[in-house]
């Protein structure tokens, strides 16, 4: 016997009792993809790399941490300086957090561009919102772990948000710190949140994801399904195996990727104070609040709608409820035209100012509040809920009745929340800002009547080159 | 087209670095820009022996481990020990001192800070800003007030080596510049040269790796840019057949 007869029995032997081949040939080899993605399509096995980067590099510094109050710091800095390439280490895995967030943002960008939530993938899109909640926790605990200024003060007001619930808020906030102040054990119990628990639960989100997009197939930028069109060997007309097409081309993602995550952290790795803010490099002290609390950058657009509403119950409740309306978007956004190719022209607008809305929201986090930022801050967060709003009232064609209905009601609603908080001071920059609102909501909602700018494109059969 | 969007991509993160915005300073501290560069080794040396000199009496360097500091300095560990120990300290401690936080709080007010991590913390040029802005002002103990920090209780060290100054305001309090009242041991230049040796001395303790990490990562980068172009033209030869 000779030894590639060795090896394939080898094989076959192990596939008879494991599918390794099967698996290989279900997922990479004959896995039809359409042949069409574009620059948005890396970001998904970037987002696995990145996973696969923090979990290495975490096992690493887990070596050397010590979850501890006392030594929590001191280990890091012990980390930076002492351990062979512990600085190297540190440093993905503090890019590598905001890395994750970056790909992540793109990565739900791409969705909403191309409908990629719309149906038959709704559970693919639910368990990615199930993710990024959990990369929240993850990041947020993680956050902790140095012990450093902002590490203390930004899980204060994070976990203070637990503490304004109404009835069990202040017994709640007491059992997730496990003291009446943040300190030893909530250290300890983040750190085993952190390593353990949550890696685990996003490990499993990730399988529940990848197989549900394996079961229904990719999106692709034309929004088309190609499983309608199929050769007599039932294999689509459009679609390429994922091997060695994709693999390849991932590969090129992944190069240029790790370029500007080598290039973060070798010669930028603070970034400016956005991925290691300045006052972490302080020891946690829970006697000295820093001047100004900052969370980290990827949490600053959720942070800017807690803030733009001043009483803090009802702030952490719009919070809330701007990432629990990611989980129903399949359900709100019914138009069965997917990608943004064949969609209107307002469409694109409504997209084109969340997505603005979402980075300037981010940009006034990082900030004190003034005045000015914070009527900024209210007015691009309800542009934030609009765009949700807007994507409904486009699902379909809709009457004359209904859209002026439509509109006036949007508009009441911010007028009388205007008239809740108006006084003598602010009426000004109310009446200016609310004014601006009130033109968008009634451009987007009554433009289709009376221009085409919601004229949708035809849908091709086939992919377009 | 793909390589528009890397280029793009590139001047986004670039501009977010940069977007990182100076906090709101008076316009005369704006000035104290240090000259730093930790490549000067005999700059690190200099300011390494102010330090011990006129600084480690009170402040630590509690993370700073000799041995690390005297390889990265290019001192051999022997004259080391000899030349910049004043505690008897052995080549794998720390530099701590002996002065313990009780009878610091009692004597100064406040407890000196370690300053291991001070220059990330405060900024790439607070020390030097420090170092430069006393002025006398009799209404505090040590007899001294500083810009940078103000009402601080730390005196001024070098005082004999700067001389005295006092600050000039303007009708609002807004401070206008220094006026010299009398003369230190060195003038102006070399006041300046040895406060930035300081300061560009604790940029370097802040993060010792950063000497290390630049020159690494010139070479992770170079291999990265061949990779990447290999991974293009793989991808390019692969996809030929694609219609």
């Amino acid at each position: 016997m000779d030894d590639k007869n060795k090896s394939t029995g080898v094989i076959s032997w192990i596939d008879e009792r494991l599918p390794i081949l099967s698996f290989i040939r279900n997922h990479l080899t004959h896995y039809y993809t359409p042949k069409n993605f574009n620059f948005w399509y890396f970001f998904g096995s970037l987002a696995f790399l990145i996973l696969f980067i923090q979990i290495f590099t975490g096992i690493f510094l887990a070596m050397h941490y010590k979850p501890d109050a006392n030594l929590a710091f001191d280990s890091v800095e012990y980390i930076m300086r002492d351990v062979n390439l512990g600085w190297l280490i540190r440093y993905m895995h503090s890019t590598g957090a905001s890395a994750f967030f970056i790909v992540i943002y793109l990565h739900m960008f791409r969705a909403l561009m191309y409908g990629s939530y719309k149906n038959p993938r709704e559970l693919l899109w639910l368990f990615g919102v199930f993710i990024y909640i959990a990369l929240m926790a993850e990041a947020f605990m993680g956050y902790l772990l140095p012990w450093g200024q902002m590490s203390y003060w930004g899980a204060q007001v994070i976990i203070n948000l637990f503490t304004t619930i109404p009835f069990i808020g202040p017994e709640l906030g007491i059992w997730i710190r496990g003291d009446f102040a943040i300190s030893d054990p909530t250290l300890t119990r983040f750190f085993a949140l952190h390593i353990v628990a949550v890696p685990m639960v996003i490990l499993l989100l990730v399988i529940l994801h990848l197989s549900a997009l394996h079961t229904v197939g990719s999106n692709n930028p034309d929004g088309i399904e190609i499983k309608k069109n199929k050769d007599a060997n039932g294999i689509p007309l459009d679609g390429i195996p994922f091997h060695p097409y994709y693999t390849v081309k991932d590969f090129v993602g992944i190069g240029v990727f790790l370029f500007l995550f080598a290039l973060i952290i070798f010669f930028i790795p603070e970034m400016g104070g956005f991925f290691l803010e300045h006052a972490n490099f302080i020891p946690a002290n829970p006697l000295v609040t820093p001047e100004h609390i900052a969370p980290v950058w990827y949490f600053t657009p959720f942070y800017s709608i807690l803030r733009a509403i001043p009483d803090p119950a009802y702030g952490a409740l719009a919070m809330a409820l701007s990432i629990i309306v990611l989980f129903f978007l399949p359900w709100i956004d019914k138009n069965p035209v997917k990608s943004i190719r064949y969609r209107s022209i307002l469409f694109k607008i409504n997209l084109f100012v969340f997505v603005i809305s979402f980075l300037i929201l981010g940009y006034l986090g990082v900030k004190a509040p003034t005045p000015l930022y914070n009527v900024l801050a209210l007015r691009f967060s309800e542009i934030y809920f609009i765009f949700f709003i807007l994507s409904y009232f486009y699902s379909k064609p809709r009457e004359k009745i209904f859209s002026y209905s439509f509109s006036g009601i949007l508009i009441i609603l911010i007028v009388i929340y205007d008239l809740m908080r108006v006084d003598s001071n602010n009426y000004i920059s109310i009446l200016i800002s609310l004014l601006i609102i009130c033109i968008f909501v009634a451009f987007m909602t009554l433009s289709p009547i009376y221009t085409n700018l919601n004229r949708e494109k035809e849908v091709p059969n086939r992919l377009t080159p | 087209m793909m390589i528009k969007k890397i280029i793009f991509f590139l001047i986004l993160l670039l501009s977010i670095n940069f977007s990182y915005a100076a906090e709101e300073k008076n316009e005369l501290l704006l000035k104290y820009k240090a000259d730093n560069n930790i490549n000067n080794k005999a700059s690190l040396q200099r300011g390494a022996k102010y330090f011990v000199n006129y600084c480690s009496g009170c402040h630590s360097l509690k993370y700073m481990r000799i041995k690390t500091l005297a390889s990265d300095l290019g001192i051999d560990e022997e004259s080391f020990l000899m030349n910049l120990n004043f505690s008897d300290k052995k080549i794998g401690e720390t530099m701590t001192i002996a002065m313990n936080s009780s009878d610091a709080a009692e004597w100064f007010e406040a407890i000196p800070p370690d300053l291991s991590l001070v220059s990330r913390s405060k900024g790439q040029d607070y020390v030097f800003s420090l170092l430069n802005t006393y002025y006398i002002d009799d209404a505090k103990s040590t007899g001294f007030n500083n810009l940078t920090y103000p009402n601080t209780v730390m005196p001024h060290v070098l005082v004999s080596l700067q001389g005295e100054q006092n600050v000039k305001i303007d009708k609002e309090n807004n401070p206008l510049g220094f006026e010299i009242l009398s003369k230190g041991t060195l003038n102006k230049k070399e006041y300046i040269e040895l406060t930035n040796d300081i300061n560009n001395f604790l940029v370097y303790v802040s993060e010792p790796a950063k000497l290390k990490r630049q020159s690494i990562g010139v070479w992770v980068l170079i291999f990265l840019f061949i990779f990447s172009i290999v991974a293009y033209y793989t991808k390019k030869e692969y996809w030929n057949d694609v219609k």
